[in-house]
């Protein structure tokens, strides 16, 4: 399902704070940008991990939340028309004849001269309990074995579900599956959600109706056969039961894993990306790594750091991309060629 | 002042603990494998251990919030905490805790 490249002049992987804030530093320079980041929005862990939680450090603004920040990134950035690719996965980098070829999961390929890797600790992806054995039942698309994730509704009609989870995903998909589902029961380990309220109330009138069951416990074990799972194992203070279903819907939140990008060919220090502090350039020459998932001596994993970093790298990028301009170095205060860039002049 | 860290294969550490700092900066920075993704912002339960019972009761209670995120760990036990959210002071010298699986 790979499509028609997509020709930009950087491709930003990560659309965390440093990921945007990069698209500023280059966008003032001239630079095109397209980002891929594996959630469906802005923000990275600011979006994902602590959208309601205050920062502090933050230059001139005293305090804002991570939503804030990201809310306030995208208005600053939008003059100069990003392109996001959300929902998926920077997947494979290769080199072209000038430049840079990245394809995603979903089959998007973007071609430029210059890339950044922008990608924080990683792609969130999917916490997965701590079970041996449990990959044996995963991907089996079905309606059978362990989801992390609902794509297709439709295949778990008439299944016998189990659903693990006290937040919105888990109640969501709880009250949404019940009509499809031959059966269906929530896993939690405490009579408390932080689901939003009203689907609790759904959730629980459900129960009260006889349509689906609530159980007090936490996911012990997996039982199969054959690679087919046929039950999960509840585990609370009085001991283990044994519940036989179909398929288990697993909803404990993300995690940050460094994913493909180790494939990518760079130098790799403890899982982060070595780079020099001139440019924050990789060791591959067009490849450059700002903000939490750069190494260098020194390095700070606040997001001022990688604020600064972007500016810098914007520096280098641009000689790549237009090796013969001449670069004119200028304040966004007194410059009216990039108060027109910013559409201000 | 000391802690005393159970890894996840059963080895224990004796950690110097430095009065004020979290539990969670004690261990990662002692590089201990706790993830602890969000930086101690009690938003993602990487850093879950449990605490040796005879310590528990002499720890500040849980808050909602810890609770609620305690939600995304697994293999939730009544002894178990998020580190980033127990302060060192002098009167938890000696503390015990375990890592939980991840």
């Amino acid at each position: 399902m790979t499509g028609e490249p997509i020709r930009t002049d950087v491709t930003i992987v990560g659309a965390g704070p440093c990921g945007l804030f990069a698209v500023f530093e280059l966008g003032l320079l001239d630079l095109k940008c397209h980002l891929v980041d594996i959630l469906d929005r802005p923000g990275g862990q600011c979006a994902e991990l602590y959208p309601e939680k205050p920062i502090y450090d933050i230059p001139a603004v005293p305090v804002c939340t991570g939503q804030e920040l990201t809310d306030q990134l995208m208005e600053q950035i939008k003059p100069f028309d990003p392109v996001f690719h959300f929902s998926q996965m920077a997947e494979k980098l290769e080199r072209t004849d000038d430049g840079w070829r990245l394809t995603t999961d979903l089959g998007t390929v973007i071609e430029s001269k210059v890339v950044v890797i922008a990608a924080g600790g990683g792609s969130f992806v999917p916490k997965k309990p701590p079970i041996k054995g449990i990959e044996a039942y995963e991907g089996q698309g079905d309606g059978s074995g362990v989801y992390y994730a609902v794509r297709r509704m439709e295949q778990f009609r008439g299944k016998r579900l189990v659903i693990a989870g006290g937040g919105d995903s888990a109640l969501d998909w709880t009250v949404n599956l019940q009509p499809l589902a031959q059966s269906l029961t929530l896993v939690h380990r405490r009579d408390e959600f932080r689901a939003a309220p009203d689907t609790v109330n759904k959730m629980r009138a459900l129960v009260a109706a006889g349509q689906m069951n609530l159980e007090i416990a936490q996911i012990g074990g997996l039982e199969g056969r054959d690679g087919r799972l046929e039950a999960v194992i509840l585990k609370d203070r009085d001991g283990e039961r044994r519940l036989e279903c179909d398929a288990l819907l697993a909803f404990y939140g993300l995690t940050m894993k460094l994913g493909p990008v180790a494939e990518f060919g760079l130098n790799l220090h403890e899982n982060l990306i070595p780079v020099d502090t001139e440019k924050f350039e990789t060791s591959t020459p067009g490849i450059f790594a700002i903000g939490d998932i750069n190494w260098y001596p020194g390095k700070l994993k606040l997001i001022l750091s990688g604020f600064h970093e972007a500016a810098l790298m914007a520096q280098a990028a641009v000689r790549i991309v237009h090796p013969d301009r001449k670069i004119r170095f200028q304040y966004t205060t007194s410059s009216s060629d990039l108060q027109q860039k910013l559409g201000v002049a | 002042m000391k802690i005393i860290v159970t890894d996840r294969e059963g080895g224990e550490r004796e950690l110097e603990a430095t009065d004020g700092w979290r539990v969670m900066e004690i261990i990662r920075d002692a590089g201990l494998p706790i993830s602890a993704e969000c930086g101690g912002a009690c938003a993602c339960a990487t850093c879950h251990v449990y605490v040796d019972p005879s310590w528990f009761a002499r720890l500040e209670p849980r808050g909602e919030e810890e609770n609620d995120m305690l939600d995304l760990a697994f293999e939730v036990q009544d002894n178990s905490r998020l580190s980033c959210q127990i302060t060192m002071t002098p009167e938890l010298d000696g503390l015990k805790v375990t890592l939980a699986p991840e």
